[in-house]
């Protein structure tokens, strides 16, 4: 019965069909609550997170300042580099509750067990921000290795591997739990074909290991089947992968890929192949997608600490993000052209970051977006 | 949130003491090749062809070792598996086989579709002990892919982790899959993965987790590791995120040419697989399986039903694999010779198999490899 519920309310409403553009994530709106609007002003929460983060923030801060985006920040400079920044986090959380929409950089996570848990993934946990998408897109005047690659990753966020459930038994014996429910995996596999649907793209891919993970990806795999059933009508096709086959052909041959739904753990591996195929992490933009909350944040998840500091970040990731975020608020026309120049200066090729191969700055990107914005 | 975390580590503090202790009834040290020749000058070696095309890759493997004169007796043996006290099992004299020669060379085998079988790899796998599968991938040159400089090897720990097989339903649409970790297990693949390093001149060894989130579990591995990597002074250890190592790869494989990768089961599969798919695929890679009581190495690839039989097959896999153990039982020289025949007929590309880009059948490829030995 609870289950039924659960189930139909996690059911986006489809009404809301939006345009589909290049890179807008045409997630169904389903919050129950528009986000905060005042003097129509939004008030977004905004986490810069560790790394990298506070420059590309920056970066998206300036654009936007410089459109003059109706967008009023609520910043919190949570910092997971120590436990001692929890409570900054939890003040964050209860403004992403308020607002119901937020853009954040990425919060370092020590590998040391007594070191806190990962505060991204708690979040998502709490907010229940259960959809993380990612688009795997090449840009157009930034060859790799290869090219015409145009997917989305669609991502369990609160589950599996990452349900933080673990044990010693006896001493050096360890066991970590993987939890799979229907329930969840039923409102993600929705969540991908309704994407599919809205964007326009014609096939979703399953990605698992129910070869060896008879139950756990076993349930997986079958929700997803049952699912597929019925959106039969709307002429998307399904099929399933095996993880470790999808690893290989992702690298043979991305471009039989349209929109790929999973697990966690597969998604952290996916959206980093995916990532590295079309130019690396600066450019991939992700957000996490629930019934209430709406969290943006670049699409391969990386702190980049080595590069702190040194304004030489690729702040597109965070830039496209907030793209998609504007979107997401009905502010099409202002994220249009943040994008559109975005794209433009990527594809004139002048002024480029270090991972793309230039010699720019973050500012000097920044400013070139800014002054292609009039033309 | 707290209580339980502050017990863990208290745990396994304790069990970081009480390390010292321990006496590692594991792989003597290292799983090193300790057969002897037999009264003729050779080894003996149980050869497995396998199903679908096995037995004609296994075939131009046989032929181009009597060429190349490397001092090798097969045993072929079948694995059929049979059924005893209820249960399929791999025939004694396979066992009996590989117990004694201690290496095996293995085709690819079908697994029978259907419920209760236990796949074979996976019988074979807990049979023996085989507890560290090792996966090179190099670049061939002369097939041509998006990446020409790949050389990485990877080795996986294959008994446990994220496959240990233990799952169950709590209620109706709740599933628990649990991950095993224990130390003996990290601790064996992590010394296997330094003695592969020295012995195969890589000066580093990287241990790939996901510690962050699975704290307790891939925190565990690499506690194992950083106490193996002590014993080895001369050998460079580092630890890397499974997500950056993906992305890294994938952008760039060349700077993983001087290493190891060392990681659990689930990761070293999906990592394993993406490599080869880097260097255009499994019929390319080889793999070797490392065991305390014996080490099978073999094709990856499948049995390829639809070409079984029409002497179409490609062969390199095999062959590649059973390099690597001609290397494990230190016959080094012939193993350079067989590698750089096969190598020069693929670059050369005259003689080539259909997956490939060729034409030739399995015996004009390997008698292109012969006449360059």
């Amino acid at each position: 019965m609870i289950r039924n519920a659960l189930a139909s309310s996690t059911r986006p409403a489809l009404t809301h069909a939006r345009t589909a553009t290049t890179l807008s994530a045409g997630f169904p709106k389903v919050a129950q609550r528009l986000p905060t609007k005042y003097g129509g002003v939004y008030t977004v929460t905004l986490i810069p997170g560790d790394g990298i983060g506070q420059e590309i923030t920056d970066s998206v801060k300036e654009i936007f300042e410089y459109v003059n985006a109706p967008i009023e920040w609520e910043q919190y400079n949570v910092s997971g580099m120590s436990s001692s920044g929890e409570d900054l986090f939890k003040q964050a959380l209860e403004s992403l509750r308020r607002n119901r929409v937020g853009l954040k950089g990425i919060l370092f996570t020590p590998i040391s067990q007594s070191g806190h848990i990962s505060w991204n993934v708690a979040m998502r946990q709490q907010l229940d921000i259960y959809a993380s998408v990612v688009l795997c897109k090449s840009l157009p005047g930034f060859p790799t290795r290869h090219n015409n690659v145009d997917f989305a990753i669609i991502r369990e966020n609160t589950e599996g591997e990452y349900s933080g459930l673990e044990h010693q038994s006896y001493p050096g014996v360890v066991e970590s739990l993987k939890v799979s429910t229907r329930a969840k995996t039923e409102r993600i596999c929705r969540f991908a074909f309704d994407f599919a649907l809205k964007n326009n793209r014609k096939k979703v891919t399953c990605v698992h290991k129910a070869n060896i993970m008879k139950l756990g990806d076993g349930l997986f795999l079958n929700t997803f089947r049952r699912i597929a059933e019925e959106y039969k009508s709307t002429g998307i096709t399904a099929n399933d992968m095996i993880v470790d086959n999808t690893s290989m052909q992702l690298v043979a041959r991305p471009q039989q890929f349209d929109v790929m739904v999973m697990p966690n753990l597969y998604g952290a591996i996916v959206s980093n192949i995916g990532a590295a195929l079309v130019g690396g992490p600066g450019i991939v933009p992700g957000c996490n997608i629930g019934r209430d909350y709406a969290l943006f944040e670049p699409g391969c998840r990386h702190v980049a600490q080595d590069i702190m500091g040194t304004n030489r970040a690729n702040p597109a990731a965070m830039i496209l993000s907030a793209t998609m975020m504007l979107r997401h608020l009905g502010l099409d026309n202002i994220a249009n052209s943040i994008a559109s120049s975005t794209f433009n200066v990527i594809n004139a090729g002048k002024v480029r970051t270090a991972d793309m191969g230039g010699s720019a700055t973050t500012s000097d990107f920044t400013a070139e977006i800014i002054k292609n914005l009039h033309a | 949130m707290l209580p339980p975390r502050a017990l863990s580590s208290v745990a396994q503090g304790a069990l970081r003491r009480a390390q010292p202790f321990r006496t590692y009834a594991s792989a003597s040290p290292t799983a090193a090749f300790a057969g002897q020749k037999g009264s003729n000058g050779k080894y003996t070696v149980t050869l497995i062809p396998g199903d679908g095309i096995g037995p004609e890759i296994s075939q131009s493997v046989k032929d181009i070792y009597s060429a190349a004169g490397v001092p090798i007796q097969w045993e072929e043996v079948d694995v059929t598996p049979v059924l005893k006290g209820g249960k399929t099992v791999i025939p004694d004299p396979a066992i009996h086989s590989v117990r004694k020669n201690t290496v095996a060379l293995k085709g690819p085998l079908a697994t029978p579709i259907g419920k209760g079988h236990v796949s074979l790899n996976l019988t074979l796998r807990r049979t023996f002990n085989l507890f560290a599968n090792v996966r090179p991938c190099v670049s061939i040159k002369g097939f041509k892919t998006a990446y020409d400089d790949v050389n990485t090897v990877l080795i996986r720990e294959n008994t446990e982790g994220e496959y240990s097989g233990i799952e169950h339903e709590v209620v109706d649409g709740v599933v628990q899959s649990i991950k095993l970790i224990t130390w003996d297990a990290s601790e064996r693949v992590a010394r296997y993965a330094f003695h592969y390093a020295q012995t195969q001149g890589r000066s580093r060894v990287t241990a790939v987790h996901k510690a962050n989130i699975m704290k307790m579990s891939d925190g565990m591995f690499l506690s194992a590791c950083r106490e193996v990597a002590k014993e080895f002074p001369n050998i460079k250890y580092d630890e890397d995120l499974l997500d950056r190592v993906c992305l890294q790869i994938v952008q760039n494989p060349r700077p993983y040419s001087d290493r190891v990768m060392v990681m659990p089961n689930l990761y070293g599969d999906i990592l394993s697989d993406m490599c080869a798919g880097l260097i255009g695929g499994l019929g390319l890679t080889p793999s070797g399986n490392i065991g305390r009581d014996a080490s099978i190495f073999e094709a990856v690839h499948g049995s390829a039903p639809d070409i079984a039989g029409k002497g179409l097959a490609n062969p390199t896999a095999l062959l590649l694999s059973s390099l690597m153990m001609l290397r494990h039982m230190n016959l080094n020289e012939h193993a350079e010779k067989i590698e750089k025949a096969t190598l020069t007929t693929i670059a050369e590309g005259k003689h080539i198999t259909g997956d490939l880009g060729g034409k030739a059948s399995t015996k004009e490829y390997t008698s292109a490899i012969i006449e360059k030995l």
